[in-house]
C-alpha cells in the first residue's frame, strides 16, 4: 500500500559528488545536482510509490524543502534517509546543539512526501526565498 | 610554453596530499596528475571558474555592486568596530599567517572567535581535553598498522586518497597493500552477482525477503588473518564499507553503546544482552578479539560521531577504549579532520591564546566555553551584531534557522570565489586561493605542519587573506585611535615567503667564522 508520509530518520553527510560540486563551484550544476537530492532505501521508495528522479519534500520541526530522490546504491538503510551537505540539507536541520556548539547534523526524525508537482529550488533561488537576498 | 611543478600540496582535505603534479600553460593550471576527483576539480576547474570574484563588492539596495579595495576595508572597519558583539567565523581554508592577524584582530575588537571545528570536530578538541588522545603521525599508520578501523567516517568520499596513501590499500615498510585481496574480493562479488541473475532467470522464482532487521553478517575468517585489515563501522553501507573486510552497521545515534560494549568485551566481561545497537553480541566478540590481536591498530573516527547524539561523550569512550586496548596491544586514535586547515586553526589559536576554538575576547582576554561562545549558539541567541566569515561557507553548512539570525546585521565576507555566504554578503571581499596563487603553512589532521605552494599569480588587486586582514586590522586601529580608544601596541610584519623553486639550489658555502679572541686583563 503506498504511504502519503513516512516518518524516517535523516543522515546528512558527505558524498563524493557533492565535495566535486562544492570545489567546482556552489552555482554549478554539478553542486545543484549533487546537494539537492535525497537517498532512500528501496523499501521505503516502494511505500512512497517514488521512482528516481520523483521529486519529495522532507519536512522537519525547523523547515521543509523539495528535493530529488535517489535511491541509495551501496546497501539497505530502510527507515533512514541520507541528504549531502549543504544549503537544501540545512534547511530541515536543526540549532539544538545540547551546549556543544554542534548542532544536530545527523539522526533526527523527519517526515517525508512526494511532491511531484513542486519545483527544486537552485541555491539563488533557495537563499532569496530563506533569506531575501542573494548575488543576482 | 608549458611548466611542470612537482610535489604541489593539495589545499582540500585534512590529507594535504604532497605529491601532486600540476602543469601550468600561460600562468593556468591545465592539468593535475596524482591527485582525487575532488582535487582536480578545484585546481583544474574550481579556482579560476566564473563564481570567482575579482572586486570587493558593497551591497547597495539589494544589490552587490563593485567598489574599490580601500572602499571596502574603511566600509568593513567601521561595521566591525561600531558593533558591540562581533562574531570572526571561519579560518578553516586558509593559512596559518592569516589566522595569526585574525586572532589579533579578535583581540582589537573584543569580539568573538570561532572556527569550523565548531560544527565538525570541536567535540573531539573537547574529550581530548577531558582524556587526552593516543595519537601518531600519517607515516607511522602507512608503515605500521595492521587493523585500521573506521568508525562513523566515509574517508571514500571526504578524504579520497586516505585510504589509499596512508591505510589500507598502502604498501608500508612492515605492512603490505591490501589492494590485491580487494580486488579479488570484488571479482568474486561480481561473479556471485552474475551468477545469482542468471539462476533467477532460469528459475522465475523471487528470491526470498530478508528480514529487516540486521544487516550485519557474522565476521569473515579473514579478520583474524595476519596482515593487513579494514574494519568499518557506520549507520549505512558506505563505498569504503564495500573496501572493508568486515562492516559493521549499527543503528543510528547508539555509537556509545557499542563502544562501552566493546570496552567490556576488551576488559573479559560478559554482555548480559543479546545485541547491541542491532550488533549480535557474538559479532561484536570477534571484533573485540581482533582488536586486541593486531600489532598496532587505528581507530578513524569521523563526524558521525561528532554530529549524533552524546556528540563528544562519544568521542571520550572511544578514547577510553584505545586507553584500553593499549594495556594489551598498541592502538592509535584519529579524527578524520575535515577542511585542509581546520587542525591549523585550531593549532594557532591554542598557540595565541590558549585556547582551540570558541574564544571571547569581551573581557580583554581569552575565554573558552564551547556552548556558549560557539558560533552557532552566539547566532541562536541573536547576541553578535556584525558578522565576519573567512575562508569558509556558514551558509552551507550551518542550520537555516541560525543564518536567519546572522542576515539581521551586517555581513563581511573574505573568500575567493563566490560561495553561498558571499552571494549573501553586505561587504564581499575577493581573495587569492591559498595553496595554488600563494604560500603557506597548513596542518595536516595529524598536526604536522606541511608548507602549501604557489604554482600560478593571482589575478591583478586580489590581496592574500594575511594583507586583507593586515589592512582591515590598520583601518581597525585607526578609527579607534580617532574615537580616543586605546588600541594594541603591536606591529604587525606580514611573513615573508619564498619563492617556489622548482630546481634545487646549490648551497653556497657559508665563511668561516672568525675567531674570537678574548683580551688578556692587564693586572692592575
Amino acid at each position: 500500500m503506498v504511504e502519503r508520509k513516512l516518518r524516517v530518520t535523516l543522515i546528512t553527510g558527505r558524498t563524493i559528488e557533492q565535495g566535486v560540486g562544492k570545489e567546482r563551484g556552489k552555482g554549478s550544476i554539478e553542486y545543484y545536482e549533487s546537494c539537492a537530492v535525497c537517498y532512500f532505501d528501496k523499501s521505503d521508495m516502494i511505500k512512497l510509490g517514488i521512482k528516481n528522479g520523483s521529486t519529495v519534500r522532507v519536512t522537519s520541526t525547523y523547515g521543509s524543502v523539495v528535493v530529488r530522490a535517489q535511491r541509495y546504491q551501496w546497501g539497505e538503510m530502510p527507515g533512514m534517509i541520507f541528504i549531502p551537505c549543504g544549503s537544501w540539507a540545512n534547511v530541515v536541520c536543526g540549532d539544538d546543539t545540547h551546549s556543544m556548539g554542534m548542532p544536530l547534523f545527523k539522526g533526527f526524525p523527519v517526515e517525508v512526501e512526494p511532491a511531484p508537482n513542486e519545483p527544486i529550488l537552485t541555491l539563488d533561488e533557495l537563499l532569496m526565498k530563506q533569506f531575501g537576498r542573494n548575488s543576482l | 610554453m608549458s611548466k611542470v611543478i612537482n610535489n604541489v600540496v593539495c589545499p582540500i582535505c585534512g590529507c594535504l596530499c604532497d605529491d601532486i603534479e600540476v602543469t601550468i600553460e600561460n600562468n593556468e593550471i591545465v592539468k593535475m596528475k596524482n591527485g582525487c576527483a575532488q582535487c582536480e576539480a578545484k585546481m583544474v576547474h574550481g579556482y579560476k571558474s566564473e563564481e570567482r570574484i575579482l572586486k570587493p563588492m558593497i551591497r547597495k539596495d539589494g544589490k552587490l555592486v563593485p567598489v574599490p579595495m580601500d572602499e571596502a576595508i574603511k566600509k568593513a572597519a567601521q561595521i566591525l568596530t561600531d558593533a558591540k558583539y562581533p562574531l570572526l567565523f571561519g579560518w578553516s581554508s586558509t593559512v596559518n599567517e592569516a589566522q595569526r592577524i585574525g586572532v589579533e584582530l579578535a583581540e582589537e575588537l573584543g569580539s568573538a572567535l570561532d572556527n569550523c571545528a565548531s560544527v565538525c570536530h570541536g567535540p573531539s578538541v573537547m574529550a581530548t581535553q577531558e582524556v587526552g588522545i593516543p595519537a601518531a603521525t600519517l607515516g607511522q599508520i602507512r608503515h605500521r598498522a595492521d587493523l585500521i578501523v573506521y568508525w562513523a567516517a566515509n574517508p571514500w568520499t571526504s578524504h579520497p586518497r586516505h585510504v589509499e596513501r596512508y591505510t589500507a590499500f598502502t604498501e608500508g615498510r612492515f605492512e603490505g597493500s591490501q589492494w590485491k585481496s580487494y580486488m579479488q574480493k570484488m571479482t568474486a562479488g561480481a561473479s556471485r552477482k552474475k551468477m545469482e541473475l542468471a539462476s533467477k532467470r532460469i528459475s522465475r522464482v523471487k528470491p526470498p525477503i530478508r528480514p529487516a532487521v540486521c544487516f550485519t553478517g557474522p565476521p569473515p575468517q579473514t579478520l583474524q588473518k595476519p596482515g593487513r585489515k579494514m574494519i568499518v563501522v557506520d549507520v549505512r553501507k558506505t563505498m569504503t564499507a564495500e573496501a572493508a573486510d568486515y562492516f559493521l552497521q549499527i543503528e543510528p545515534n547508539r555509537d556509545y553503546e557499542v563502544f562501552e560494549a566493546l570496552r567490556c568485551l576488551v576488559q573479559d566481561q560478559e554482555l548480559d544482552v543479546e545485541k547491541v545497537a542491532g550488533i549480535p553480541v557474538d559479532y561484536l566478540k570477534d571484533v573485540a578479539d581482533a582488536m586486541m590481536n593486531c600489532d598496532f591498530g587505528v581507530i578513524y573516527f569521523g563526524l558521525g560521531m561528532t554530529q549524533s547524539l552524546g556528540r563528544f561523550r562519544n568521542i571520550e569512550i572511544a578514547i577510553a577504549l584505545a586507553r584500553d586496548l593499549n594495556r594489551k596491544t598498541k592502538f592509535i586514535i584519529s579524527p578524520m579532520r575535515g577542511h585542509f586547515n581546520v587542525t591549523g586553526a585550531n593549532q594557532v589559536f591554542a598557540w595565541q591564546t590558549g585556547y582551540p576554538y570558541a574564544i571571547d575576547f569581551t573581557q580583554g582576554y581569552p575565554q573558552f566555553n564551547p556552548g556558549e561562545n560557539t558560533a552557532v549558539d552566539i547566532l541562536k541567541r541573536g547576541d553578535n551584531d556584525a558578522t565576519l566569515i573567512i575562508s569558509s561557507d556558514p551558509a552551507a553548512h550551518f542550520p537555516n534557522v541560525v543564518m536567519q539570525n546572522m542576515m539581521k546585521h551586517p555581513l563581511i565576507t573574505i573568500n575567493p570565489d563566490m560561495n553561498a555566504i558571499s552571494r549573501l554578503g553586505d561587504v564581499v571581499f575577493p581573495t587569492q586561493w591559498c595553496g595554488i596563487e600563494y604560500a603557506g603553512t597548513a596542518y595536516r589532521m595529524d598536526a604536522v605542519p606541511i608548507t602549501l605552494k604557489k604554482v600560478v599569480e593571482a589575478p591583478p588587486g586580489v590581496l592574500t587573506d594575511e594583507e586583507l586582514l593586515t589592512r582591515i586590522l590598520a583601518e581597525v586601529r585607526a578609527i579607534k585611535t580617532k574615537r580616543g580608544d586605546p588600541v594594541g601596541q603591536t606591529e604587525i610584519t606580514p611573513v615573508k615567503h619564498k619563492k617556489t623553486v622548482t630546481k634545487s639550489k646549490r648551497c653556497k658555502p657559508t665563511a668561516k667564522p672568525k675567531k674570537v679572541t678574548r683580551k688578556k686583563k692587564v693586572a692592575a
